[in-house]
């Protein structure tokens, strides 16, 4: 995220699903299936090529004493009812087949691509004339058209394939025209294009490396529809009739015509079509897993999770989280059993080079009716905590050690059925982004209506009533209109008190609100953390406040827990964080605060960045950037230690921070 | 919404007339004509004077506009013509081949539908091997060629097992039973694919919503499994599935040529094949324009079912 656009390179290898130039055919030699495809592919078209040449026997020659023979020695595959060898037939039968799509390809590929990136490139009108064309070709029956195509020229198997072609072309001519109009739009492109680069060099550097991928997928799928087309219409007797010599497709039909005699003469003629045409599909599938990737796990498929047995062996292995988890604990709470309690929560997620820990050993309380806040910057593992005590960790993350007691139940247990139960009802949760976190496709009366009747026993017109009274309690001005509107209809402030509204329905005991206002004007935040304020005064709900915001810190929350990369580093009552830090991350945080900058002065920022979970360093996290690190920073785990009542940091050098104050 | 349907009805006009046209153009480069085809077919040769006369008496000897305008004045009147072999009426010919067809069409569509939508969720839901499973299914069922299939299940149901008939059609009026049992053969060739094509395109489509904030978050909020899949996840992956079973309709009117031929059923795909063999122009014209209403009402269809699932769609 840091990067500076340097080059295109770098662009394309931050930039969503932005195939790499020139990568299918490296990586293809990775992929078995799709290699043994391309192989077999090209085998085929030497085969075709030879004709004759390489057949072990001559394909037209009779032999009426060994007909329909079957598999033998001497002909692998058998005999026809003429006693020919199957084997040189198929093989010399390919010609046709091979030929046919080799002609749709080139008109499909010739077509679609070049009025593709005409239509992409230009835009405007022309753009509209080419895509209204395309429409109008698609809309034509295609059997229609290779039906009146073979009436004009009988028999004519190249007329036909060639018409297939056209009439297919304006699926690619879409591929293509996206494409362009993407890579067109990219900032590295517009760059080329102000500093001078001519169209063509655009398109030739640019476009044409970017389309690669996308258009092998469209033509291998294709090439396997041809495939299909040809040898039905050699089957039906429109095209390659018998007396043009064997094709696949009247190979099949011969073989029908002796089904009751002998049906094994279906077996190679129909398996030849089946490995083809699967080794087209297979090679587009890899070619497209190459370029584009495979989709990420959803959100709903269940993760398989270790037996409780290897989360402790976990816990235990790791010498510096049993550390962590032993002193993840804050202190004096008063009397009172907290009503959400987590200790040595580790969380890890899934990564081409095993499981990555980004989350170790945290720890907090929240009392019934407190207001606890989360800060640190990016990539600290705020919400990944937050996900967690709700069991909503996305992308295959997991609970690896640690517990989270809500109200003396342990969510954090591997079946996660405990915190299904509690979801909605007695824990709700609002997220960063209020538009995407509703459902697009149903009015906001009946989304809230369902969650409603999920967790109350209310009639259909009662829930829909308290559905009213719940964007009434969000003080949304027009209760009816918004129940009736769509999510697009809706502001983002609107959206967000919704789901408000929503995370509010089942009358939790404790709101998850994950930067609730982070994606919304500077304005409407303030009204949303009205809004979340009073909310707490007349529910009396607990909330955890996952911010970067100081100001939303101080703004509503009692005490504060403050994450550097995966670990809490300080947690204290807000005030004395405010007043005193004992955390030098904390420090550098507070002095980064445009809140609390000095007017004229230049805003210091925090040299470095957060370390990706898997360059954590050793010791402190945060000694690489830290102005107090010394030589003991590194050497070994840093405990959790309490500096005053409350008050806990991970520091060895708290005092040399109190003195600096 | 009146915008709409007059852009609908303007490019729906646009592509009959094209397609139409088009055929015209066809039939009459084709090389012979229909009124040797005739002369031939009733007594085997013909006389110069013969031929003259034939032609004239199809309108053969007209030019090619003045053709395409007394067809489309006829069909403005509610005709499509006769047929030049036996001398029946377009209209009535089609009109009893289109329940053998739709039949067919139908029954594919209900049973892809279900079975494809099915297997697409539940691969979406469990992906690892039933996911791989429905990868490898799809791929055979697309690359096994449906001519080749209706062999072999002719060979095994039909033939060895006798559970089904191997070729006709019994209409439904006279025969549910056998209607049904008539269909499965053929409905099984042409659903092969078709299962395969929307099992693969719905498991994307629910992939995709299923990773998506809202799903997370209508679990936040204690929504059951079979709600957030069957309800939320479901309605927003129909979208893209939709389109698709319009594109399967259109593909399925050229999947009936091929099995209608196996499966000797009189339906609309035969009569193509039989009527662009013999250059019966008012036949030929008559399958265009309604293969190409069966495109146009489709397209109508997804789109009107694509403005229903898609509020964002609706209120622009």
């Amino acid at each position: 995220m840091t990067a500076i656009i340097t080059s295109p390179e770098t662009v394309q290898e931050t930039g969503p699903a932005a195939p790499a130039p020139g990568r299918p055919w490296r990586g293809l030699l990775r992929q078995p299936l799709g290699l043994l495809s391309a192989g077999y592919l090209l085998l085929l078209v030497v085969v075709a090529a030879a004709g004759t040449l390489l057949t072990p026997r001559d394909p037209e020659a009779d032999d009426l004493a060994h007909t329909l023979s079957g598999p033998s020695g001497a002909h692998w595959l058998g005999t026809d009812r003429l006693g020919r060898d199957v084997f040189s037939r198929l093989m010399v039968g390919s010609r046709p087949t091979l030929l046919g799509v080799a002609e749709a390809v080139l008109v499909f590929v010739v077509l679609g691509v070049a009025l593709g990136m005409v239509a992409g490139f230009a835009g405007g009108r022309t753009d509209r004339l080419i895509a209204r064309l395309g429409d109008l070709v698609l809309a034509v029956p295609g059997i229609i058209a290779l039906l009146m195509v073979l009436a004009v020229f009988p028999d004519n198997n190249a007329a036909a394939m060639i018409a297939f072609g056209l009439i297919s072309s304006p699926s690619l001519l879409r591929v293509v025209r996206a494409v362009t109009m993407a890579v067109r739009n990219e900032l590295y492109v517009k760059a080329a294009r102000l500093s001078g680069l001519s169209t063509p060099a655009i398109l030739r550097r640019h476009i044409l490396p970017r389309l690669a991928g996308p258009v092998i997928v469209q033509v291998s799928l294709f090439a396997a529809s041809a495939v299909l087309a040809e040898t039905a219409l050699s089957f039906l007797g429109l095209a390659t009739p018998e007396t043009q010599g064997p094709s696949w497709g009247n190979m099949v039909g011969e073989a029908a015509s002796v089904i009751s005699v002998d049906p094994w003469l279906l077996v190679p003629t129909g398996g030849m079509l089946v490995v083809t045409v699967l080794a087209l599909g297979l090679l587009g599938d890899t070619v497209h897993d190459l370029t584009v990737g495979r989709a990420r796990g959803s959100a709903v498929r269940p993760v398989r999770r270790p037996r409780p047995a290897v989360r402790t062996a976990v816990a235990v292995a790791a010498a510096d989280v049993a550390a962590a988890v032993a002193d993840g604990a804050p202190t004096e709470q008063g009397a009172a059993a907290p009503l959400l309690s987590v200790r040595g929560l580790t969380i890890a997620f899934p990564s081409p080079e095993g499981e990555v820990t980004v989350v170790r050993g945290v720890g907090f309380d929240v009392a019934r009716g407190e207001c606890v806040g989360i800060v640190g910057e990016s990539g600290c593992g705020k919400t990944v905590t937050a996900r967690s005590l709700v069991g909503l960790l996305p992308g295959g993350g997991r609970v690896v050690a640690g517990s989270v007691a809500f109200d003396g139940r342990d969510l954090a247990d591997p079946a996660g059925r405990e915190v299904a139960r509690l979801r909605g009802s007695r824990i709700g949760l609002i997220s960063q982004e209020p538009m995407s976190g509703l459902d697009p496709s149903f009015r906001v009366g009946s989304q809230l209506a369902e969650v409603v009747r999920r967790h109350h026993r209310l009639t259909r017109r009662q829930s829909r009533a308290r559905a009213l009274e719940l964007l009434a309690l969000v003080e949304l001005p027009d209760p009816a209109s918004v129940a009736r509107s769509h999510p697009h209809e809706l502001s983002g402030g609107m959206a967000q008190r919704v789901s408000i509204a929503l995370a509010l329905a089942g009358e939790p005991d404790l709101l998850i609100a994950d930067e609730p206002t982070t994606a919304l004007d500077v304005t409407v935040q303030a009204e949303i953390l009205n809004l979340l304020r009073s909310l707490r005064v007349r529910t009396g709900m607990a909330v955890v406040l996952v911010t970067h915001d100081w100001g939303v810190l101080a703004d509503l929350c009692e005490r504060a827990v403050v994450m550097y990369a995966g670990e809490v580093v300080e947690q204290a009552p807000v005030s004395d964080l405010y007043h005193a830090p004992r955390h030098p991350y904390t420090l550098a945080l507070l002095a980064a605060n445009p809140h609390l900058a000095a007017v004229g002065q230049e805003l210091p920022a925090i040299p470095g960045t957060v370390p990706p979970p898997s360059a954590w360093p050793a010791g402190c996290h945060f000694q690489p950037r830290c102005g107090y690190a010394t030589e003991e920073c590194g050497a070994g785990a840093i405990p959790l230690v309490t500096v005053a009542g409350g008050h806990q940091a991970r520091c060895i050098h708290v005092d040399r921070l109190e003195a600096a104050r | 919404m009146v915008r709409e349907a007059i852009r609908w009805l303007l490019s729906s006009l646009v592509l009959l007339f094209v397609v139409t046209v088009l055929t015209f153009v066809l039939v009459a480069m084709a090389p012979g004509d229909a009124a040797k085809a005739i002369l031939n077919a009733r007594s085997g040769g013909y006389t110069p004077q013969q031929y003259q006369e034939m032609r004239r008496m199809l309108g053969l000897d007209q030019s090619l506009p003045v053709q395409y305008w007394h067809w489309l004045d006829h069909l403005l009147h509610g005709s499509m013509g006769t047929d030049l072999f036996n001398g029946q009426s377009v209209t009535q010919a089609l009109g009893s081949r289109i329940g053998p067809s739709l039949s067919v069409i139908v029954a594919t569509l209900v049973v892809s539908g279900l079975v494809g939508v099915a297997l697409g969720i539940v691969s979406a839901l469990r992906g690892g091997v039933l996911g791989r499973l429905v990868d490898v299914v799809s791929l055979g069922g697309l690359a096994i060629p449906n001519f080749w299939l209706a062999l072999v299940l002719v060979e095994l149901f039909a033939v060895r097992l006798a559970a089904f008939p191997a070729t006709g059609y019994t209409p439904f009026g006279t025969d549910p039973v056998q209607w049904l049992r008539g269909l499965v053969l053929p409905v099984l060739t042409l659903s092969a694919g078709a299962v395969a094509f929307i099992a693969k395109q719905t498991r994307d489509a629910m992939s995709d919503v299923l990773s998506q904030e809202f799903v997370t978050m209508l679990r936040a909020r204690g929504l059951s499994t079979r709600s957030v899949v069957l309800k939320h996840a479901l309605r927003n992956a129909a979208i893209p599935v939709v389109t698709l079973l319009g594109l399967l309709l259109v593909s399925l009117l050229g999947g009936t040529v091929v099995v209608e031929d196996i499966f000797a059923i009189p339906g609309l795909g035969q009569q193509a094949m039989t009527a662009s063999a013999s250059h019966d122009l008012p036949m030929i014209e008559g399958v265009a324009f309604l293969f190409t209403v069966v495109v146009v009402v489709t397209n109508l269809v997804v789109d009107v079912s694509y403005r229903l699932l898609n509020p964002k769609v609706r209120a622009s």
